[in-house]
């Protein structure tokens, strides 16, 4: 997995170009969305706009473990102060602004045959909102910082006050209103979903999964590249 | 502790010494909000809308807006002369430095409301409630400034270090005032209409609970924000 080039400063040119990684993540995508659209059952009442939901909640977890994964980075950067984890919580955040980009776009098309709208303010759309303005934010901050340590502090801190503040606006904006159906496979009874449908679902988790770690760890090379590139210009 | 705490009252009262002398930033912030305040009134139909119905939603936005122009202040007058090389160098806790700093603004903010809510009570004709009214509004502005202030203090510390600038303290604040924002609302919102507090009991604990999330979670990440 780790290639030896990355460790000594850095030749990015000696890489392989061949991300195998990538190639699995993005076969496994595609093989989900065809067994999705010809080989899963059509729901009865929503019709063919419920296949976007083998996209939606699956981006919508890799979002949330990607934001966590931040918060874990980033609590151990500052108590090991290794760049590397800094890089991670940068790549890991970068991944989860376009997951959770993917699921408010997602949201929005299924919303508009469903519910009859675009938008609407309720809870769990508020708040995956306010998840996106609070990353977007991260890397803003990321970008108006020259100084590769405090850069990394600084990201760290706001990585960890990000994930305390999930909750609370969580409960807040729920609080104010809801419209999203209850969890139907989390709940403690048999999950509510027909077999076919369920395996399919649970295969989207994991091949976007999948895509998150191909796409973490592309990035994570590109920031370790970066780092590598700064420190020799700063030489 | 008690020797902590001594040096955070001594940072805060430097900070207010400054500002009342200069008065720049409060005037300045006074004036931001009574001009937001009219400028709101504007926004809506009045047919349509009753005055005293917008009352909450523009007291809490204009009190997070007028809030951010203060806090951006409390470490900018220290760039000036690297005043916070002292201020570091100074053997005080670095927890001290940042509970000053937010003694200093949480004062900042509160004198900014006690013009910015009767502006308010008498533009949009808000019926204050009596005695009680007044002092349940109090107490809640009170515990919304402590949430709005610990967080905002702490991204004071870390913009104006930034090539942004006072640019990204609403960035990364804003999102942090939603917890605040919207239980304050809604709480005013029901104490105006005569409503007993039991009702927004629910809302009064999220404002609780937040304050104390932040201020012990920011206390301890202030630390990181300043070292070199």
């Amino acid at each position: 997995m780790s290639t030896p080039i990355a460790s000594h400063a850095g030749r990015p040119a000696a890489r392989a170009t061949f991300d195998w990684l990538f190639v699995v993540a993005a076969l496994l995508v595609v093989a989900t969305f065809i067994r999705a659209i010809y080989f899963t059952p059509v729901e009865a009442l929503q019709g063919p706009a419920q296949k976007i939901y083998y996209v939606h909640p699956p981006s919508a977890w890799v979002a949330f473990l990607a934001f966590g994964i931040v918060a874990v980075a980033s609590i151990g950067y500052l108590w090991m102060k290794d760049l590397r984890l800094d890089r991670l919580a940068e790549s890991s955040a970068e991944v989860g602004v376009v997951f959770t980009t993917i699921t408010l776009m997602t949201g929005s098309l299924w919303g508009k045959p469903i519910w009859g709208t675009w938008w609407t303010w309720d809870a769990r759309l508020t708040s995956t909102l306010f998840l996106w303005f609070i990353y977007v934010g991260y890397l803003i901050l990321r970008g108006a910082i020259e100084e590769p340590g405090m850069r990394a502090r600084y990201s760290a801190v706001l990585g960890i006050l990000g994930s305390l503040l999930i909750p609370f606006i969580h409960l807040s904006v729920y609080l104010f209103r809801t419209l999203h159906p209850m969890p139907i496979i989390g709940k403690p009874s048999k999950p509510s979903l027909p077999n076919d449908m369920l395996e399919t679902f649970l295969m989207a988790f994991f091949s976007f999964t999948v895509l998150y770690a191909a796409l973490l760890r592309a990035r994570y090379r590109l920031a370790t590249d970066q780092a590598a590139l700064e420190a020799e210009e700063g030489r | 502790m008690p020797d902590a705490f001594g040096a955070a009252l001594l940072i805060a009262r430097k900070d207010l010494a400054i500002e009342f002398r200069t008065r720049t930033a409060f005037f300045s912030a006074v004036v931001f909000a009574l001009l937001a305040i009219v400028i709101f009134f504007f926004a809506w139909d009045p047919t349509a809308v009753a005055a005293s119905d917008l009352a909450p939603g523009v007291l809490w936005v204009i009190f997070t807006f007028s809030g951010l122009l203060g806090l951006h202040r409390s470490f900018g007058v220290e760039l000036a002369d690297r005043a916070l090389d002292g201020l570091l160098g100074a053997p005080v806790p670095r927890h001290a430095i940042y509970l000053g700093k937010a003694m200093a603004n949480l004062v900042f903010v509160l004198a900014i409301e006690v013009i910015a809510v009767p502006a308010v009570a008498l533009f949009y004709d808000m019926p204050l409630g009596g005695a009680r009214g007044v002092a349940a509004l109090a107490a809640l502005l009170i515990l919304a400034a402590i949430g709005l202030v610990a967080v905002g203090t702490l991204f004071a510390a870390m913009s104006v270090n930034t090539r942004l600038g006072e640019l990204l303290l609403p960035m990364l604040s804003l999102p942090f005032f939603v917890p605040i924002v919207i239980p304050a609302a809604q709480t005013t919102a029901r104490l105006l209409a005569g409503r007993p507090v039991a009702e927004s009991i629910g809302w009064i604990k999220i404002l609780l609970a937040f304050d104390l999330v932040f201020v012990a979670a920011c206390t301890m990440a202030f630390p990181y924000t300043i070292e070199d």
